[in-house]
């Protein structure tokens, strides 16, 4: 037991260096550019007050150090500062927009992982079969596709027709089966668009072990082609499988920032990308800083999982 | 009924195009690579026509397209009839047209994109592991940090930071996906460069960029040129992607992610043809990753 409490002390150290650095590189992107942050928001135009009172304002006088301190502090504290582009806290725009992508992304994580992981399966279990065969070339294929094409193919099948809601407004007076019925659309196109390659990956980890002598020795002993696999590959496939799947739900994060696009879903992503039209460096900044974190946390977590479900990766040196 | 029937055509168009296209590769090709393509499956086949059409398209575009690149036609959202095929779009600019060029813009672009991030990431990727020690450290501690970043939100704050525009387009996606490619890089490189070969060549006293070109380069090509298909799709999607997001090449460039968004309302009302830049994009990655996935599959040297 104190192994395990050990390696969690050590990941999670691990993980705060990362996301330390990862703070250190969202910061130290703006101080990139070669001239100065003020007058390439502002333009060419600006005349040199608004330039000193823009840069006043971002605390550009400061050295970069302080301000990195400053921002970073406050950050902690759920102070991200003022959107310049609607002169709003940022912690109040995105506070409601957080929910409600993480809403989407565990529904998508909801449908996705045990329809990947129970196909996965299958085709390990009929291996070189059509299902088997057909699978492989559709899990290329979705992993090919642009995800608004996916999108958009759901709204023109599903949506038009009337069955579902090709748009999603959550208000203060939606129940949460209302939120379900409405996010249904995106949250099938994420499922749509990582379920084909954690398919992919539990099949080849499951046929890996498949040439291990005691999946012969369960064979022979007359077990049923299911209950091998079930009972003595898939336990010893978690590790792998776990990390697929942590990495699909990581893509997850990532891939809502289409998806709310498309169906207008007042989540994080759609606010990113309006920020980064508004050139609202701020903002961006603290969504950076909100979905990067949630992949070293997830990856993390990840971590953990596949080293507690085999105890042979805690005990090497 | 109209769905089976598309899968049922669509289906007939793969296999023809894979038989014809396999059948004259053999045809064409010289002898000692005929046995290449004869046991080619009929994916790879298929998608190295496919890679091929959309390259004579993209280089022809001014004379296959019917009319001119940013030309206003006539009314706006007008359907499929002749002389507009394809029925024009918000601004009543030729679909037809504009696809076409979209092959040479999206794919044009993509192309540089992946090439720089290609040229940049191996040069790196293959020094760090020659020269090793603290170089080989600085960079890929600098790399590890740059990737812990998910490469769409990453591009998305460099974007705010640079500005949307085409150039900063393809320099911000070349360095976030350069950084995959030092990965590959370095990795292969350095089961290369502890070989005898590259010692008598460092004894011969080659100097770093000739060892780099000639010695280590050659026997490192397999899995980069794999790499490299793969990287186009990934360079190819995240671009539709932030051009769809109103943040890559902008109208009236012709370009397949912004053709989508500009036209997406008609989809509402069952009209397809918004479809069809995003099933161009979709077309392409699948060829791409057909062929990638044929060479990978030749490399490993893997029998059914």
């Amino acid at each position: 037991m104190n192994d395990i409490w050990r390696m969690i002390g050590q990941r999670l150290l691990f993980g705060l260096l990362t996301l330390f650095v990862i703070s250190v590189v969202i910061f130290g992107a703006t101080e990139l550019l070669p001239g100065d942050l003020a007058r390439e928001l502002l333009g060419q135009s600006a005349t040199e007050e608004t330039l000193a009172a823009l840069r006043d304002q971002l605390g550009l006088n400061d050295p970069a150090p302080l301000r990195y301190w400053n921002w970073l502090t406050a950050a902690l504290q759920g102070d991200f500062g003022v959107s310049m582009a609607t002169k709003r806290p940022i912690a109040d725009l995105v506070g409601a927009r957080l929910g409600n992508t993480l809403f989407l992304a565990l529904y998508a994580a909801a449908l996705s992982v045990p329809i990947s992981l129970t196909l996965g399966v299958l085709a390990a279990l009929w291996r070189n079969s059509i299902f088997d065969r057909a699978s492989n070339a559709l899990a290329l294929t979705a992993i090919s596709i642009p995800e608004f094409f996916v999108a958009y193919i759901l709204v023109l099948f599903l949506a038009q027709s009337g069955l579902f809601p090709s748009m999603v407004r959550i208000t203060g007076s939606t129940t949460f089966g209302d939120q379900l019925y409405m996010s249904f659309l995106p949250a099938l196109t994420l499922t749509l668009v990582v379920t084909a390659h954690m398919m992919r990956m539990t099949r080849a980890a499951i046929i890996n072990l498949l040439a291990n002598p005691y999946i012969e020795m369960a064979r022979l002993k007359g077990m049923s082609p299911l209950r091998v696999v079930l009972r003595h590959a898939v336990p010893n496939a978690l590790a792998p499988i776990i990390n697929v799947v942590a990495l699909n739900l990581a893509y997850l994060i990532t891939g809502v920032v289409v998806v709310e696009v498309v169906f207008v879903y007042p989540g994080l992503g759609q606010l990113m990308v309006d920020a980064v039209t508004n050139r609202d460096i701020a903002v961006v900044q603290a969504i950076a800083l909100i979905f990067a974190s949630a992949y070293v946390l997830l990856n993390l977590i990840a971590d953990v999982l596949s080293t507690i479900s085999n105890p042979r990766l805690m005990h090497r040196s | 009924m109209q769905i089976l029937l598309a899968v049922i055509i669509g289906l007939a168009l793969f296999f023809a195009i894979g038989l014809a296209s396999r059948a004259t590769l053999r045809g064409l090709a010289p002898a000692h690579l005929v046995p290449t393509f004869r046991d080619m499956p009929l994916t790879a086949s298929f998608g190295l026509a496919v890679i091929l059409i959309y390259v004579v398209v993209s280089v022809l575009a001014p004379v296959l397209a019917p009319f001119g690149e940013s030309e206003v036609m006539g009314a706006q959202y007008l359907p499929w009839a002749a002389p507009y095929h394809l029925g024009t779009d918000k601004l009543g600019r030729d679909m037809l047209t504009r696809l076409i060029y979209g092959a040479r813009n999206t794919v044009g672009i993509a192309f540089a994109t992946t090439a720089l991030a290609f040229v940049v990431g191996t040069v790196l990727g293959i020094w760090a592991a020659l020269v090793g020690g603290w170089l080989d450290q600085t960079l890929s501690r600098i790399v590890d940090a740059l990737m812990a970043i998910p490469a769409l939100i990453f591009s998305l704050l460099l974007l705010t930071i640079f500005g949307t525009s085409v150039l900063s387009l393809i320099l911000v996606i070349a360095a976030v996906d350069a950084t995959r490619v030092y990965r590959l890089a370095r990795s292969v490189a350095q089961g290369i460069v502890v070989m005898d070969y590259i010692e008598a060549a460092r004894l011969r006293g080659e100097g770093m960029w000739r060892l780099i070109r000639r010695e280590i380069l050659p026997n490192a090509m397999a899995p980069l040129v794999a790499e490299f298909g793969l990287r186009f799709c990934f360079v190819f999607l995240a671009i539709s992607a932030l051009s769809f997001l109103g943040l890559g090449i902008k109208p009236p460039t012709a370009d397949w992610g912004s053709m989508v968004r500009e036209n997406a309302t008609l989809i509402t009302f069952g009209d397809v043809t918004p479809l069809l830049p995003a099933g161009a994009i979709a077309l392409l990655t699948v060829a791409v990753n057909f062929v990638v996935d044929w060479q990978l599959h030749r490399a490993s040297g893997l029998k059914e």
